[in-house]
């Protein structure tokens, strides 16, 4: 019990002191538990398995790679394989269903969809933008103004070849002539064209030179753009009259519309990604709010249409 | 003493505790306790409870994959965790409360180390016999009939541990389904792998660890020691009136040289964790209160007064070794600061129980779509796009609709509708106790602010109804 007289030894517990003191506090040289001990040395058996078994020991060149031959970066390229065949059957069947028909099946299409997302971020972003909202020359994918149409199969077409894809016979072209530079128009003929498509867009009122500009209009651009300046899909001839400018609708921009043509490109996909991947992107752009259902409508009535002579 | 006065070595052997059986007030609540917390233990998980067709009908459940729980009739979603937050502020608080009410309760009567170990020791007396007989086999050479006791006593304990840690599993799962598969062999390897984690460590901490546990590992002891003061109750051994200590005969011998204790060490032999009492309060006695059972039994056989052993706090002990009459246990509970915790205590549960009663069914957040914020249409309106997620926490499908209340002139549709059908409202049918996800379109004519503040409104259209808004704001291009 208490041990007044031995100063070394704590009175209430019986316990030697280590002899150190902080403030009046002192450290008792109380004993461990054996057991404890035990888990020492199991910790550290387990430390000499685990520097056998794995990757441990910097070198001077390499380190100590371990009996398992695990790895970082072998781990990453596992769970990456995985992950391939995991997706490999979705993108087969991606690839072995028309874009039709894909609408019809709704979980193909999400995959398709996400898939797409992943994609366009890596090729399409550098143009059309992070959000598909493009810029001044390159079309806005969120929008329901399509200068060759807005359903799956014709957004695919167009992913496929591209627009004025140099040696690609299939791919899509226009020709807007560059009726200033070129001298096909004069400078006040152009003026008054231009004076004509603001009216037609219903952003300027109508004048004299407009009315001038609508004889010109109908001499030089309906055979692309329509009698109507609605444009036409087939040649890839922009609407004029809605609310919606690839290269701005200012009369400033117009004018060098009109002046020198504008000749976008976009390259053609088939010869860089997988049929699915591009099946994939062109579900994505037509579901980022501006796809058009004109031939999937027409799609079903066609699958009704050979339905129907299966049951004659 | 629990520490050597030997500090020649720097490692000390765990010394064999063997604790006498024993019987009294305390025991016979401490058996209480362990059959209720046991009980709970056990049948918990195998309560049924009816929730409809569109939810599990187990009573409790933690559904991770799902991500709910489910406790009767609450069912907690992910997002309102702060059930969970509020439930250990409570246990903390309920902690403070005990501790400083009735010092280690806690681990004296409730805490699984002590209640299992208690089993465990049941188990060992039945098989070794008592105190006695468990000291003598443990001393005994290996002989064939030590190792069959040896044997009996863990594979008995061994078939606890694995009652014990196979429970565990059937909180996280539909139990009967759970079962069934665990004994097929087809449970998902997480379950075995509690199992097995969890029978190896009750048996090893309830048939070997035991009192080390409660010395060396558990922070809860340092917790509580610091938290008690001298108005809590602890087991106390009354030294003013047990010393000096004596035999009966010496007592009759000399009147009047004598205190009450006779010296038999029956307090030291009931001890689970091993120490003696009557060394005054320390870090090893985890007030299991035994000790005053069998010091009790003594005195009741020698002729003296119970409580030479019994709950005290330490300002009472001053008061009694003054001469003052022992204070009713139950006038030491209220006090100040057990009052205050108490509140706070119950201040919590009663804030908890109210949001629960007063918590929403429905639920709708709105995303505004960053990249591109706007998009003119060809028709010159402008649309923006919102990600709409509609919670319904019942366990049935509702119908609901949307509107876009505070912006005129909107039209609202979903990514699975064509624009010609967009209306002032979306109408969504929501799957029983989960969250809708829409793609959401509005457009307004291009003429209006750049920026303009209105709310998502969510309607609930069937008997029940019930409504739910969300801030949103709509931008346009300059
Ligand atoms: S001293 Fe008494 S109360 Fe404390 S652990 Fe031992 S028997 Fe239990
Ligand atoms: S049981 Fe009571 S009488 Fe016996 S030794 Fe302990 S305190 Fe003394």
């Amino acid at each position: 019990m208490a041990d007044d007289k031995n100063p070394k030894i704590d009175a209430a517990t019986g316990t030697q002191f280590k002899g150190h003191e902080w403030d009046g506090i002192q450290e008792l040289d109380t004993p461990l538990p054996r057991w404890w001990l035990w888990t020492f040395y199991a910790s550290i058996l387990f430390a000499i398995g685990y520097v056998i078994a794995y990757p441990a020991i910097p070198m001077l060149n390499d380190y100590t790679r371990g009996m398992l031959g695990w790895s970082s970066r072998g781990a990453l390229e596992q769970e990456l394989a995985a992950r391939a065949d995991q997706v490999a059957p979705i993108h087969q069947a991606i690839a072995a269903t028309t874009i039709e028909k894909l609408a019809g099946q709704p979980q193909l299409m999400q995959a398709a969809i996400e898939g797409g997302r992943a994609a366009f971020k890596v090729h399409c972003v550098q143009c059309h933008g992070s959000g598909a909202a493009g810029g001044k020359g390159y079309p806005n994918l969120n929008d329901d103004d399509w200068l060759w149409g807005g359903d799956l199969a014709t957004i695919e077409k167009t992913l496929i070849d591209g627009i004025r894809n140099p040696g690609h016979d299939a791919t899509r072209v226009s020709m807007m002539p560059a009726f200033g530079r070129d001298q096909l128009l004069t400078a006040p003929q152009v003026d008054d064209a231009v004076a004509y498509v603001r009216v037609a867009s219903r952003q300027d009122k109508p004048s004299a030179a407009a009315q001038r500009g609508a004889t010109l209009f109908a001499d030089n651009c309906a055979v692309c753009h329509g009698t109507d300046a609605k444009g036409n899909r087939a040649l890839g001839a922009p609407n004029l009259t809605d609310g919606i400018w690839l290269y701005g609708g200012d009369t400033e921009s117009i004018h060098q519309s009109v002046w020198n043509s504008r000749q976008g490109v976009m390259p053609r996909w088939d010869d860089k990604l997988s049929p699915a991947t591009i099946r994939m992107l062109a579900v994505y752009v037509h579901s980022l709010g501006g796809g058009e259902a004109t031939l999937v409508e027409a799609a079903a009535a066609a699958d009704n249409g050979v339905e129907g002579n299966v049951a004659q | 003493m629990l520490m050597p006065t030997d500090t020649s070595d720097l490692y000390e052997k765990r010394k064999g505790v063997f604790p006498k059986a024993v019987d009294g007030f305390y025991r016979r609540l401490k058996w209480a306790i362990m059959v209720v917390t046991l009980g709970i233990y056990w049948v918990t998980p195998w309560i049924r409870w009816d929730r409809g067709p569109y939810a599990p009908d187990q009573a409790v459940l933690v559904d991770m994959a799902n991500r709910r729980f489910y406790m009767f009739d609450i069912e907690i979603w992910p997002h309102e965790f702060y059930y969970v937050a509020g439930l250990l502020v409570m246990a903390g608080v309920g902690l403070f409360l005990v501790t400083s009410a009735v010092g280690r309760a806690w681990c004296g009567y409730a805490c699984p180390q002590t209640v299992w170990t208690d089993l465990f020791q049941h188990v060992e007396r039945f098989i070794d016999g008592d105190r006695n007989a468990q000291v003598r086999l443990a001393k005994a050479r290996w002989t064939p009939s030590k190792l069959a006791r040896r044997l009996a006593k863990w594979s008995v304990w061994l078939i606890i541990a694995f009652l014990t840690g196979g429970a565990w599993i059937f909180y996280f799962a539909d139990a009967p389904t759970l079962q069934r598969e665990f004994w097929s062999g087809t449970a998902a390897p997480v379950a075995y792998g509690t199992t097995a984690l969890l029978t190896a460590t009750t048996f090893v901490l309830g048939g070997f660890m035991r009192e080390q546990v409660c010395i060396y590992m558990c922070p809860w002891p340092r917790i509580q020691t610091a938290m008690l003061d001298e108005k809590s109750l602890v087991v106390t051994y009354k030294d003013w009136r047990g010393e000096k200590r004596g035999s009966v005969k010496k007592a009759a011998a000399h009147p009047g040289e004598f205190g009450d204790c006779i010296d038999c060490d029956q307090c030291v032999a009931v001890c689970p964790t091993g120490i003696d009492i009557r060394e005054g309060p320390q870090i090893g006695c985890i007030t299991c209160a035994l000790c005053i059972d069998a010091c009790d039994k003594v005195m009741a056989q020698v002729g003296r007064p119970r409580g030479l052993i019994d709950y005290c706090t330490q300002d009472d002990a001053d008061a009694e070794k003054q001469g003052a009459a022992p204070r009713p246990v139950l006038k030491t509970l209220l006090r100040p600061r057990t009052i205050a915790y108490l509140l706070v205590w119950s201040s919590i549960g009663a804030a908890m129980l109210f949001a629960l009663g007063a918590r929403t069914r429905l639920d709708i957040a709105a995303q505004q779509d960053r990249n591109p914020i706007f998009v003119t249409l060809s028709d010159g309106a402008v649309r923006n796009a919102y990600t709409i997620k509609i919670r319904n926490m019942e366990t049935r499908p509702r119908p609901m609709t949307v509107r876009a209340e505070g912006l005129p002139g909107a039209l609202l549709w979903t990514d699975a509708m064509a624009r010609e059908q967009a209306r002032a409202t979306v109408d969504v049918t929501v799957p029983p106790d989960s969250v809708a996800k829409l793609r959401l379109y509005a457009a307004v004519p291009a003429a209006g602010p750049q920026r303009q503040d209105f709310r998502f409104v969510l309607t609930a259209t069937d008997r029940e109804g019930g409504t739910a808004s969300e801030p949103a704001r709509f931008e346009r291009p300059q």
